[in-house]
């Protein structure tokens, strides 16, 4: 089965980036522009995965995350956090919310391809 | 007239009225519930001021002298001004050394001497005694007025046995050991003797003001009329002026008033009431208009009644004296004549009551004690086999009582005939003046000494007997009266009431200046030829600052060894054993010690022993009997002095200490507020870098997810490559960007930007800058509405490059913002007297309410547009701190009807915080 993956980002050019990388790599991609799309998003289509950045309007990443658990029908979801936000105590919190994995910006492409066909493939 | 039995019977209920009195003010006392803790109360004892010669006096000399009554009163009013600044100080003094008459305090004040307190106290013995006898023989021509028919005068009474004067003098001393002697007190206070006072201070007062009224409106048609009728007749029209028909002696009335303000101090009964029985200094305040108002009201019907009384009966036809009661007797209003004389008997035994007291004290404390310490009982007294001596100590006082009255009583056989009232008075105010030098200068001046003290009241003693106290002997008969007109020993110059050749002044003045000056120029004179002693010395500092020390850091002049075993019984007994006992526990408790046993036995201790001691047997004596129990070393002037240092530097070391636990808390607080101050711009700090790390990050990550794609990915079709390469060269341009305006912004705020002022032609800028985006307005089918004012604008100094600076800043942000197609901006300028102000306002979505107060912080970019265009979130910032610079402000109008509205004013006078900086920023 082809996994759906959504991207969910502010910044246009990182979404270009990460939906090429992830189309490449033969996942299906949804995308969403801030965290209340992505939450709307992740209800209707359930992907398996979400790349979801940390500052995005409307909604943080930390939020969605934490929504995401709180919700038994969407539990499963994989989380992957990306953030621009390096110090530890950002990803503490990322990992404290719930998220499954956590990479900082700018990341190299092969890692970030390589950790979510680790993630899927455990889940799977 | 009344029925002796009458007059007798209502004196006796009445005596017994003010005896329930006083003992209901005891009993409050003892229950702990104070009747006399009242201003009022305090205020009307005063008032025992105002005796017989009030009552019956004032009246005799207003109908012989006219206005000449006043000085007497109008002497205390002037004091009552001084009182917070005299009278306080010497409440204070009182207090802190247990002081218990005017004796104890110039001894005290003056090392502690047993002679001048002796000498204190004969003084106020001899001066008192006339002052008594003028009380009975007030009484004693009211009695017998109230019981002469009418028309008759009274018959001289020529056996002592028949005299009313001496029963009185008898009942008198009787009622004053019951109010004043029944038992000792560590302080002398007579809670009950107060109240009584208050009590009656305030029945003379309405009786007097009754027989006013009466003799006014009852029996003349008011004052107007009553005056009137007295202008009438010739004799009486003299009694209405000041000088009586001659020039006015001012020196008499200067020399009354003066003698009268110091006898308000300085008289036994007055320092009895003022200082001893005060219980609160801050009752001085309402005594201080209430005493004065007292003596206004008691004096108000003084001429008008020695008027109407002269008027009544005519000149020299009756005694002045008794006009009080002798009008309303004349008209048959017996009830109101009774009423008169209770008020006379108050004036009367009130006075007597409280000087008895005060002069027994003196005498038990200030003669017998001193001179049986100096006999061979001294030393059993203080070592043990005496006993308990305060059931002797209240005998001494009550003899003593008896006594005083009976000198009074035999003063008033033997002169009392010869003199008016009021001259009596005045002889025995004269007489306590003496104490003036002494004790005011004592309380004001260290310089003072016993010595001084003693030549300045002997020299004013003797004087006093020569020129005021032999005359008046010698005018009674009593004493060959030759010495008067012919002076001592047949010289002229030493004639009695022409000193010197002084003449032109009455008896009084005359003696009053001599005395005085005498007194004054001996005690300034021998205190400065003669060094004080060590004791001398302590006492007066401890007198003349007592307003300065707490009772907590005042030196103790004292150095030896004592025993708790020994102090204890010794002032046990002097106060009585139980009494003591709970002293000591009271003092063990303040000093911290579990059990009398525990104190320690320092200069402390033996400080407290002496002064409870003085309480009861004086300031002297009790010197005396704490060296008897105690090893003394004797002090010199210099361990007075090194104690009084250790004291001043304890008590600087104490300032000092809190003013630096102060300063200390001062700084600490500085401190906090500083390290507050620092971590908040540590968190500032990071944020920005946690802030520029996030924006750099962000245009990287695209480039390298990109770059990386294209290198990976060699079957990457062409216009794909193309549109990356084109993001990326498109980020790399932000990240300049980026850098350049976060360097840029930190340049600003640290002060080293580059300000090249000019004088700048707004319209010209302003036509540039649009011209400058009108490629990206073009591009955004957008519009720009420029709206210059018609008249030319003045031109502004500042630096051109930065305002462009701001301007595009905000013009890009506007095309950012509104539709595309159909944009519209508006920029615009005004001008007025104060500056310019330049508005940009376009028709895009607004900025929302919760993200105003934030759009000019660092790295907010406003509206989170899907296409939102790419901005660093550092444009306004920097544009907010260029136009702070210029002393402008630049702000978001609140209330713009759409789109956003910026606008910015720059002051005339904008030059910039650094004025025309044209070389370079970095100064140091």
């Amino acid at each position: 089965m082809i996994h759906k993956i959504l991207i969910a980002d502010d910044e246009p050019n990182i979404v270009i980036s990460l939906e090429y990388l992830m189309k490449r790599a033969g996942y299906e991609v949804i995308v969403a522009r801030d965290g209340q799309e992505a939450l709307d998003a992740i209800r209707r289509e359930r992907p398996q995965l979400v790349l979801l950045d940390v500052m995005m309007p409307k909604k943080s990443g930390f939020e969605v995350c934490q929504e995401l658990r709180a919700d038994e029908a969407l539990k499963g979801t994989l989380v992957l956090m990306l953030t621009a936000k390096g110090r530890d105590t950002d990803i503490d919190k990322g990992l404290g919310v719930g998220a499954d994995a956590y990479m900082t910006k700018p990341f190299a492409t092969k890692d970030l391809v390589a950790k979510v066909a680790a993630m899927l493939g455990a889940g799977a | 007239m009344l029925s002796p039995a009458l007059v007798i019977g209502t004196s006796v209920a009445y005596l017994l009225l003010l005896f329930a009195v006083a003992s209901h003010g005891d009993r409050r006392a003892l229950q702990g519930r104070s009747i006399i803790g009242n201003a009022w109360i305090y205020g009307l004892s005063i008032a025992v001021y105002c005796s017989a010669w009030t009552y019956f006096g004032s009246v005799g000399r207003a109908a012989s002298a006219g206005v000449w009554f006043l000085p007497i009163y109008l002497g205390p009013m002037l004091a009552m001004i001084l009182a917070w600044i005299v009278l306080r100080k010497m409440i204070r003094i009182a207090r802190e050394h247990r002081i218990t008459s005017i004796a104890d305090f110039i001894s005290s004040r003056y090392g502690k001497s047993p002679l001048l307190a002796g000498l204190v106290t004969l003084i106020s013995v001899v001066g008192i005694v006339p002052y008594i006898a003028l009380q009975l023989k007030g009484v004693s021509v009211a009695y017998a007025l109230m019981t002469t028919p009418l028309g008759q005068t009274p018959a001289h009474v020529v056996h002592w046995w028949g005299d009313s004067a001496l029963y009185l003098a008898l009942a008198l001393a009787g009622f004053t050991i019951v109010f004043g002697a029944r038992h000792l007190d560590g302080a002398e206070r007579h809670e009950g003797m107060v109240a009584a006072i208050a009590f009656e201070s305030l029945v003379k007062l309405l009786a007097f003001l009754a027989v006013g009224v009466f003799v006014v409106w009852g029996l003349y048609d008011g004052l107007g009329d009553l005056f009137a009728r007295a202008q009438a007749v010739p004799e009486l029209q003299r009694l209405l002026t000041l000088g009586q028909g001659k020039s006015f002696a001012y020196e008499q009335w200067f020399a009354l008033t003066l003698l009268s303000m110091l006898s308000l101090f300085l008289l036994p009964r007055q320092f009895q009431m003022m200082v001893v029985e005060n219980v609160d200094e801050q009752h001085l305040k309402r005594a201080a208009w209430v005493f004065p108002l007292y003596l206004l009201l008691i004096n108000l019907f003084v001429l008008p009644i020695a008027l109407a009384g002269l008027l009544y009966f005519g000149p020299g036809q009756a005694n002045a004296e008794g006009f009080v009661l002798s009008l309303p007797l004349a008209q048959g209003r017996q009830a109101l004549a009774l009423l008169v004389f209770i008020g006379g008997l108050s004036a009367a035994t009130g006075m007597v009551i409280v000087e008895a007291v005060a002069v027994s004290t003196m005498v038990c404390n200030g003669l017998v004690m001193p001179l049986l310490l100096r006999t061979r009982f001294g030393p059993v007294l203080g070592t043990g086999h005496g006993g308990d001596l305060t059931r002797f100590l209240l005998n001494i006082r009550r003899t003593a009582i008896v006594l005083i009255l009976l000198l009074g009583y035999v003063y008033f056989r033997l002169a009392g005939e010869a003199y008016a009232l009021v001259s009596i008075g005045l002889i025995s105010f004269a007489a306590v003046a003496q104490f003036a030098p002494a004790l005011l200068g004592g309380m004001y001046w260290k310089g003072g000494t016993r010595a001084g003290a003693l030549a300045g009241l002997l020299s004013g003693f003797a004087l006093w007997i020569y020129t005021l106290m032999l005359p008046s002997l010698a005018k009674s008969g009593w004493l060959a009266d030759g010495f008067l007109t012919g002076g001592l020993f047949g010289i002229e110059l030493l004639r009695p009431e022409q000193l010197f050749g002084l003449r032109g002044l009455d008896g009084l003045t005359h003696s009053l200046f001599w005395s005085l000056l005498a007194n004054i120029g001996a005690y300034v004179g021998v205190s400065l030829w003669q060094a004080p002693s060590a004791r001398e010395t302590s006492q007066a500092l401890l007198f003349v600052d007592v307003f300065e020390r707490t009772a907590a850091d005042r030196p103790v002049f004292w150095r030896g060894r004592a025993k708790v075993a020994d102090l204890l019984p010794l002032l046990g007994r002097f106060i009585g054993m139980a009494r003591a006992t709970a002293q000591f526990e009271d003092y063990a408790r303040q000093q911290g010690a579990a059990r009398i046993d525990q104190i320690k036995p320092d200069a402390q201790l033996v400080h407290f022993v002496e002064t409870q001691l003085a309480g009861a047997i004086g300031s002297a004596s009790a010197r005396v009997m704490v060296a008897s129990v105690a090893e003394e070393e004797s002090l010199n002037l210099d361990d007075v002095m090194l104690i009084l240092d250790e004291a001043s530097q304890l008590r600087a070391y104490a300032h000092a200490l809190e003013d630096k636990s102060q300063s200390l808390e001062r700084a600490t607080a500085e401190l906090r507020h500083a390290n507050e101050q620092l971590k908040s711009l540590d968190r500032m700090k990071d944020d920005f870098m946690s802030s520029v790390t996030h924006e750099l990050r962000t245009p990287l990550t695209s480039i390298r997810a990109l770059t990386e794609s294209m290198r990976d990915d060699a079957d990457m079709p062409a216009e794909t490559r193309q549109q990356f390469l084109g993001i990326v060269v498109a980020e790399t341009e932000r990240l300049s960007r980026l850098v350049n305006q976060v360097l840029d912004l930190a340049k600003i705020e640290s002060g080293h930007a580059e300000w090249h002022n000019i004088d700048v032609d707004l319209c010209a800028l302003l036509r540039q800058a649009v011209q400058t985006t009108s490629e990206m307005y073009r591009e955004r089918g957008a519009q720009v509405d420029l709206q210059l004012p018609a008249d030319p604008v003045p031109a502004l100094r500042a630096d051109a490059d930065r305002l462009t600076q701001v301007v595009l800043n905000l013009l890009t942000n506007a095309a950012k913002f509104v539709p595309a197609g159909s944009g519209r901006v508006l920029l615009g300028l005004q001008h007025d007297a104060t500056g310019l102000t330049l508005t940009v306002q376009d028709n895009g979505p607004g900025i929302p309410s919760e993200q105003r107060a934030m759009i000019f912080d660092r790295f907010h970019q406003g509206s989170h547009h899907p296409d939102r265009p790419q901005g660093t979130g550092l444009g306004l910032p920097i544009s907010r701190q260029i136009v702070e610079h210029f002393g402008g402000r630049i702000w978001l109008e609140p209330d713009a009807a759409q789109g956003a509205c910026f606008k910015l004013w720059l002051p005339w006078q904008a030059g910039g915080r650094d004025q025309d900086v044209t070389g370079t920023g970095d100064k140091p």
